[in-house]
């Protein structure tokens, strides 16, 4: 089944960033437990936005997160001192967002990763910049999972974020995107294809409606998770539903389940 | 008397055959190509940049836009005297050094080339000394710092900081943009202007050194 990875509690939101400064913990628990209801797998954490004060706040919104959390969470810093902080702190195996193959980011991470049980998102990005065809994502995506591996990470244990952009700039990012997840599931079936999908809409109008036709897209090349909004009820739906057709959800359980508790409606 | 609101409008509308059509028959009935240029061309992209910012076009069309003024300029190009192709604005774009973000800067940088301004895109992951170094090579008188991460946004204070410290602050305006950068930001760290969008940041531009 798709993995949803929940994207609210990121201080970038304006109000998560006021409840985190308030330390107003029933805004961020009340969160938590809406998206868990709505189905997330995942509860992304990112502390990042307020300059100079990322590793208290990480601190306070997993100690705050803690009680209420009946999913694992995704610790989300590019600085690897505040995610060893952040490790230690969590009740289940968490996962790390993110490493890439930025020199920078893949010299510090790749110690943090050694030995340590974590699933991983691992962008497609390189000192060279984003990817520019399905052939580059496929090479990025390649090294990423030969490098982890090398450190003993399992492939069930890597999540791929092949990096979608925006259509809008060139009518050709979808089906390259499209084209390279394929291709990673191919040669890597148990790796996971994660990633932000709002990138592909940006620059037009009627955003959500290309968000969710892509997500179906996606899924049908091989995305097995993504990094959303799961109180987005419209995206959740059409995943769920997806899921349905694309033979991952037995006797229809999910969907019909879905349906009757309101979360699914046509 | 050519009728530059049909080259705009022609413009606006992305006919590109007919917008060419229409440059040609300027020349032919002897209007300077320079007045095609600024009253027609330019004019008509500072309309399309005008209802990007409004949300009355979007990227795909102002793309097409910038393609068929191209085209047009193309054609403009020989005809016009050094001095009259010389611009009020040198810009110098880049995106901050740590940044690997480049689509909206490059469509800023798009923009404000559209818009009549000379444009040096640096690219991304520039460090502060090399804008110092391409201020003071080109003689820019503007400076476009683009962040797409928070985690970058404070080199947008350090190259600022650099321009400062070289001297040479005084010689440009410095205009800040990307995702999470905002107007408080911007004022935070010394910049003369921040810009949400393509559309508003090549206006932007070009009011900065008129």
């Amino acid at each position: 089944m798709f993995q949803v990875i929940g994207e609210r509690i990121n201080t970038s939101r304006k109000k998560v960033q006021a409840a985190v400064v308030g330390r107003d913990a029933d805004y961020i628990r009340n969160d938590v437990k809406k998206q868990q209801e709505a189905g997330a797998d995942f509860i992304d954490v990112n502390a990042g936005a307020r300059i100079g004060h990322e590793q208290e706040d990480m601190e306070w919104l997993l100690d705050t997160i803690g009680p209420v959390a009946t999913v694992p969470l995704c610790l989300d810093s590019p600085d690897p001192a505040i995610l060893e902080m952040a490790y230690t702190m969590v009740d289940r195996t968490p996962m790390i967002n993110s490493i890439s193959l930025e020199k920078d980011r893949f010299n510090v991470m790749m110690p943090f990763l050694a030995g340590k049980e974590c699933k991983i998102v691992s962008l497609c990005m390189d000192d060279a910049g984003m990817p520019e065809s399905s052939d580059d994502i496929f090479a990025r995506a390649e090294k990423l999972v030969t490098e982890l591996e090398a450190i003993g990470l399992q492939q069930d244990d890597i999540y791929i974020d092949p990096l979608v952009q925006p259509i809008s700039t060139d009518s050709t990012k979808g089906t390259m995107v499209l084209d390279a997840v394929r291709r990673i599931k191919k040669q890597y079936p148990e790796v996971h294809i994660t990633g932000g999908l709002s990138n592909i809409s940006y620059g037009l109008p009627e955003r959500k409606i290309i968000n969710r036709i892509f997500v179906t897209l996606m899924m049908d090349a091989g995305m097995d998770s993504a990094i959303i909004d799961p109180l987005d009820s419209k995206i959740m739906a059409a995943i769920r539903t997806a899921d349905m057709l694309l033979g991952k959800d037995n006797f229809c359980m999910g969907y019909l389940k879905g349906v009757r508790s309101g979360l699914i409606k046509s | 008397m050519t009728d530059f609101s049909e080259i705009k409008e022609t413009l606006v509308n992305l006919d590109q055959q007919r917008l060419l059509q229409l440059v040609n028959d300027a020349l032919a009935e002897g209007t300077p190509a320079s007045d095609i240029l600024n009253n027609g061309l330019i004019a008509g992209m500072d309309i399309v940049g005008e209802k990007m910012e409004n949300g009355d076009m979007f990227i795909p069309e102002v793309l097409m836009a910038a393609r068929a003024m191209g085209k047009g300029v193309e054609i403009l190009k020989p005809l016009l005297g050094d001095e009259e192709s010389a611009t009020k604005g040198n810009v110098i774009i880049g995106t901050v050094k740590g940044d690997l973000h480049d689509i909206g800067k490059n469509l800023v940088a798009m923009m404000a080339e559209s818009a009549g301004l000379t444009v040096h895109n640096l690219g991304v992951d520039i460090a502060p000394e090399e804008f110092v170094r391409q201020i003071k090579e080109k003689n820019a008188n503007i400076l476009c710092l683009s962040a797409l991460l928070t985690t970058t946004m404070p080199m947008m204070k350090q190259t600022i900081d650099a321009v400062v410290e070289s001297g040479l602050r005084d010689q440009v305006k410095i205009m800040v943009g990307g995702a999470p950068v905002t107007q408080a930001f911007a004022d935070d760290i010394g910049a003369d202007a921040f810009a949400p969008d393509a559309g508003s940041a090549a206006k932007s531009a070009k009011a900065l050194v008129n």
